[in-house]
């Protein structure tokens, strides 16, 4: 076919089907062949609470977005340019994503009485003028591939399963795309079931060359998206639940402790669990308890005995576990405490997105127990966050909440591979010495308790949840001895700001009109508005907060060289509350808490009316 | 076995603390005989760890001069369990109150018993809420009167050996706090379990609920309300020496018979630790018709956690350069960008 072609620096597709059309596994092998095509990108899987809706249902919608292209990408991109709609559904529920004068293909098989009713259109989309606004690609899909797998013998039902690559195969066409890591993948995918992998393959491949030799309607083009200017490297595909797993790993090699990982599933937590206990030869013992409290309570036992104890969860999982984090506090322990935060409250949104507890990490629990706080900002920096959280977990002998959530966790990007020899390590000595031996020995700079495990010759000693005398760790209820451990157990936080970078302005001048702040996986979102409000001419900076407690040491300072900070948030304003109360800075909020990552452009339009008000 | 340890006493394990239970608490014989007992085990003072919950019970491992660890409410076996699985070395127990393992701890009792991870759980079991000041206890009897209860109390016990039983504990015991001898005895047998093992104590305290467990205490009526098991021999009790225990086999249940009288002895039920049918009937006699069953209710071994996992791991790691992060970041789809 003689396509015209189309360029474009950047570009969004999304892919819409039943949580059975296989959108997932599409997106995923379309965002491989991308990556190995030399594009940056960002990816947003965004599927339904409903683990097997029924077929048909709009509620059992199973999206994947991505967003690539030359420039550099951080989002999964605001407005679709084109739309895969493998039934009415995905079509009625997506549609609203779809620029005007997008492209949308749909498969025309699943366009039936039963399908359409169930997507409540009342008459079809198709041909009823709801899509004049798009450039329509219409494909029975349904007959193509049941004709293109036709030789392996396979059930009807079978057969349709392979419509997800028949479409992968097409759009694969349309944007140049080699189809290759794709046959690799189903081989081995498949290995076991030869026959299923190559009807796969036979679809691909068909979808492909229907492209290629069909007449496509008028209008229809192919994509070019050149290359992107990349650093070189070795690169691989890295979502946020791995970049976590592997940097908890690191982590433990780099403190040259093993961890013990416990965790009960909880939406989207639970792929840390997975990941990690798929990972055991390495130091790590992974233990799913019987309900959060457990889970923390064997990861802080872990820790008095010497090893890392770690714990995850969302948001519902954390509030089980405060009462034990209290408990690792005064008892002064090491303790990573990982919230894949999600849509709250309650059972809430369980897939969706959402950054609301940002007050529960900082200000949960009872008493005064303040703790670090670090929060990642985008798939490939949980490797980073979760190394710092085990350097000051083991550094401090503290508890350390660390901060991820539905998007970063389940997002994917392009990411160098560091070289691991270049990290710092931070290795742990345990106390060995009798000599003045007292569970309350710390050290003055730090003021980290001294860390003397069960096993070691003449260290036998008792600790607990009840307050210590600060002189021998002995229990004590002397007025004094509590105002004085109070204190001491606050300015070992408060000393933390010293040990941690100065903020850094992401983007924009040091000085001017408007900070945007943020924190966690608005990075994207606010960095795009911000460097398109900067190319307008607008005197604007992008700040984005990795540490969120203590706050770094010059962040007060930095603020306060601007005229007006704005703070958007998927929350109804956490972090503007804490940059308010700490600081006394008159800061706005922008917030969001519709379960979708913000759009840029809702960004760059707080940015404008801000400053030109 | 090296000589030090084996020269350690009763001293070494009393650590400096003073001990603040109140006079006459059942709690202090409990202390001593596994202060006493300690020594026994021939393990190196430093691989002792005694983790509890809250409760006055669960002030217990501040008296003992080994590692401990006094954490929070009902969790003791949580934590205990993060213990042994960091190091598998340790000999972890577990101290705990009626109120810490079976109200607010129930669940992870029941866990760590059905995993069968190799803790010595210790429960203290005085039927009542000592360290709040006497409320009523998921063991408190019917009709137990306290400051929550002042009508007293109606909702029915449960029985910890039941509940033990129930989660598929390997190895369940009752004794007392007051006899030193049989408790020692338990203790040694629970120790020696590799797996979770659980013995109920029967704890008198004499501010909130003195007395519950006089009947089977008092040396003067004892032999009628209590019977000492012990694995292969006849369930025989009573002053005279004359009562039994006979399973009824119509019924399946037991009843109290006279040797002699309405049935020979050899009718009379043999104790088998290794049967959880009659471990179950045995571990619930008490109450008016029945007496006490102390000793060791059932012994039976099975697969412990902590033992297979490291099993699973090192199977996992046979043949694997394992550990090396650069391999991890490597592994799987790479490409290089020029
Ligand atoms: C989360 C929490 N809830 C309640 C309490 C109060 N509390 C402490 S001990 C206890 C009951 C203890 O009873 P038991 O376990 O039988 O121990 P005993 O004092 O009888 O030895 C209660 C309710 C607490 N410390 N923590
Ligand atoms: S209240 Fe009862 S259980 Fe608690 S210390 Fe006093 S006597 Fe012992
Ligand atoms: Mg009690």
């Amino acid at each position: 076919m003689d396509a015209k072609t189309e360029q474009h620096q950047n570009i969004v597709v999304r892919f819409a089907g039943d949580s059975g059309d296989g959108m997932q596994l599409t997106g995923t092998n379309f965002t491989l062949a991308t990556a190995l095509h030399g594009n940056n990108l960002s990816t947003f899987p965004d599927f339904p609470a409903e683990i097997r809706a029924p077929v048909g249902a709009t509620f059992g919608v199973s999206a994947f977005q991505i967003y690539f292209g030359s420039e550099d990408v951080t989002t999964a991109g605001d407005e679709v340019e084109v739309l895969v709609a493998m039934n009415p559904a995905a079509l009625i529920t997506n549609l609203k994503y779809l620029i005007p004068g997008g492209m949308v293909i749909v498969d025309t098989g699943a366009f039936n009485d039963k399908n359409l009713a169930k997507a409540k259109y009342l008459s079809n989309p198709l041909d009823d003028g709801t899509l004049d606004a798009y450039r329509v690609l219409a494909i029975d899909i349904h007959s193509q591939v049941i004709t293109a797998v036709e030789e392996f013998g396979l059930s009807h039902k079978m057969a349709l399963r392979c419509k997800n690559m028949w479409t992968l195969g097409l759009v694969f066409w349309l944007f140049d795309r080699d189809k290759q890591s794709t046959i690799d993948g189903l081989k081995a995918k498949f290995a076991n079931k030869p026959d299923i992998a190559n009807a796969n393959i036979a679809a691909l491949n068909a979808g492909n060359a229907y492209a290629e030799t069909a007449e496509l309607p008028s209008g229809i083009a192919i994509y070019k998206v050149p290359k992107a200017h990349q650093i070189p490297g070795t690169y691989r595909n890295m979502n946020g639940t791995t970049a976590l797993a592997w940097g908890l790993l690191a982590g433990g090699k780099l403190a040259n402790l093993g961890i013990l990982f416990a965790s009960y599933p909880i939406t989207p937590a639970s792929n840390l669990l997975h990941a990690l206990a798929a990972r055991k030869d390495y130091d790590v013992i992974t233990f799913q308890a019987e309900d959060e409290i457990a889970a923390v309570c064997a990861a802080i036992g872990a820790s008095f005995a010497g090893s890392l104890g770690v714990t995850s969860s969302a948001g519902p999982g954390i509030a089980l576990k405060q009462e034990a984090i209290s408990l690792a506090v005064s008892a002064e322990l090491p303790l990573v405490v990982v919230n894949t935060q999600r849509g709250g409250p309650s059972t809430g949104l369980p897939t969706k997105t959402e950054q609301s507890d940002l007050l529960q990490a900082i200000y949960g629990r009872h008493g005064d127990t303040p703790l670090p706080v670090v929060a990642s900002s985008h798939p490939g920096d949980c490797f980073d966050t979760a190394i710092e959280a085990m350097r000051l977990a083991t550094k401090y002998m503290t508890p350390v909440m660390l901060l991820s959530d539905g998007y970063i966790a389940n997002a994917s990007e392009p990411w160098l591979i560091p070289d691991f020899d270049n990290y710092e390590p931070f290795p742990v000595t345990f106390h060995d010495k009798t000599e003045g031996f007292t569970p309350s020995l710390r050290d003055a700079q730090t003021l980290a308790r001294v860390w003397a495990k069960p096993g070691t010759v003449g260290l036998e000693h008792r600790i607990g949840g009840i307050e210590k005398s600060y002189d021998t760790g002995d229990i004590s209820y002397d007025p004094d001895n509590h105002q004085k451990m109070t204190d001491t157990r606050k300015a070992k936080i408060d000393n933390i700001a010293a040990d941690i970078p100065l903020q850094e302005v992401h983007l924009g001048g040091s000085s001017g009109k408007l900070a945007v702040v943020g924190w966690g996986s608005t990075y994207g979102a606010i960095h795009q508005a911000v460097k398109r409000s900067i190319r307008q001419g607008f005197s604007v900076a992008h700040i984005h907060i990795r540490h969120m407690w203590p706050l770094p040491a010059n962040l007060q300072e930095l603020l306060a060289g601007y005229d007006n900070i704005l703070v958007p948030e998927m929350n109804t304003g956490q972090l503007v509350k804490i940059i308010r109360s700490e600081f006394l800075i008159d800061a706005k909020a922008l917030n969001k808490v519709s379960g979708q990552p913000f759009k840029i452009s809702e960004i760059e339009r707080a940015i404008k009316s801000e400053i030109t008000k | 076995m090296n000589q030090a340890v084996n020269k350690l006493t009763i001293k070494d394990y009393t650590s400096d603390q003073e001990v603040r239970w109140c006079p006459g608490c059942g709690d202090y014989a409990i202390l001593k005989t596994i202060q006493k007992l300690m020594p026994e085990f021939d393990r190196p003072k430093e691989n002792q760890v005694f983790v509890s919950g809250i409760g006055c019970s669960s002030r217990f491992p501040y008296y003992m001069n080994t590692y401990g660890f006094h954490t929070i409410h009902g969790r003791a076996p949580s934590i205990a369990t993060g213990v042994k699985l960091a190091n598998p070395e340790l000999d972890v127990w577990v101290i705990t109150g009626d109120g810490d393992a079976l109200s607010i701890g129930g669940n992870h009792t029941m866990h760590a018993l059905r995993r069968n991870v190799n803790l010595n759980i210790l429960l203290f079991n005085n039927e009542i809420y000592g360290l709040t000041k006497g409320q009523y206890s998921p063991t408190s009897k019917v009709g137990t009167r306290s400051p929550s209860t002042p009508q007293g109390s109606i909702d029915l016990p449960l029985s910890p050996c039941a509940v033990a039983l129930g989660s598929g504990a390997a190895f369940v015991a009752r004794s007392i706090d007051t006899e030193m001898k049989h408790l020692s005895s338990v203790i040694k047998q629970a120790h020696a379990h590799e797996g979770a093992s659980f013995v109920e104590i029967l704890q008198n305290c004499p501010i909130y609920n003195d007395g519950i467990f006089e009947n089977v205490k008092d040396k003067k009526i004892a032999a009628d309300f209590r019977i000492e098991i012990e694995h292969g021999k006849a369930l025989i009790f009573g002053k005279e020496n004359n009562k039994g225990i006979r399973l009824n086999k119509e019924t399946l249940t037991l009843e109290v018979v006279t040797i002699g009288e309405d049935c020979p002895l050899e009718d009379v039920l043999v104790h088998d630790q290794t049967n959880k049918a009659l471990a179950n009937l045995i571990g619930e006699m008490g109450g008016d018709e029945f007496p006490v069953a102390v000793g060791v209710i059932y012994h039976n071994p099975k697969p412990n956690y902590v033992d297979d996992l490291f099993i699973q791991r090192e199977q996992l790691r046979q043949g694997k350069e394992s550990g090396n992060l650069n391999t991890l970041l490597r592994s799987g789809h790479t490409w290089e960008v020029v």
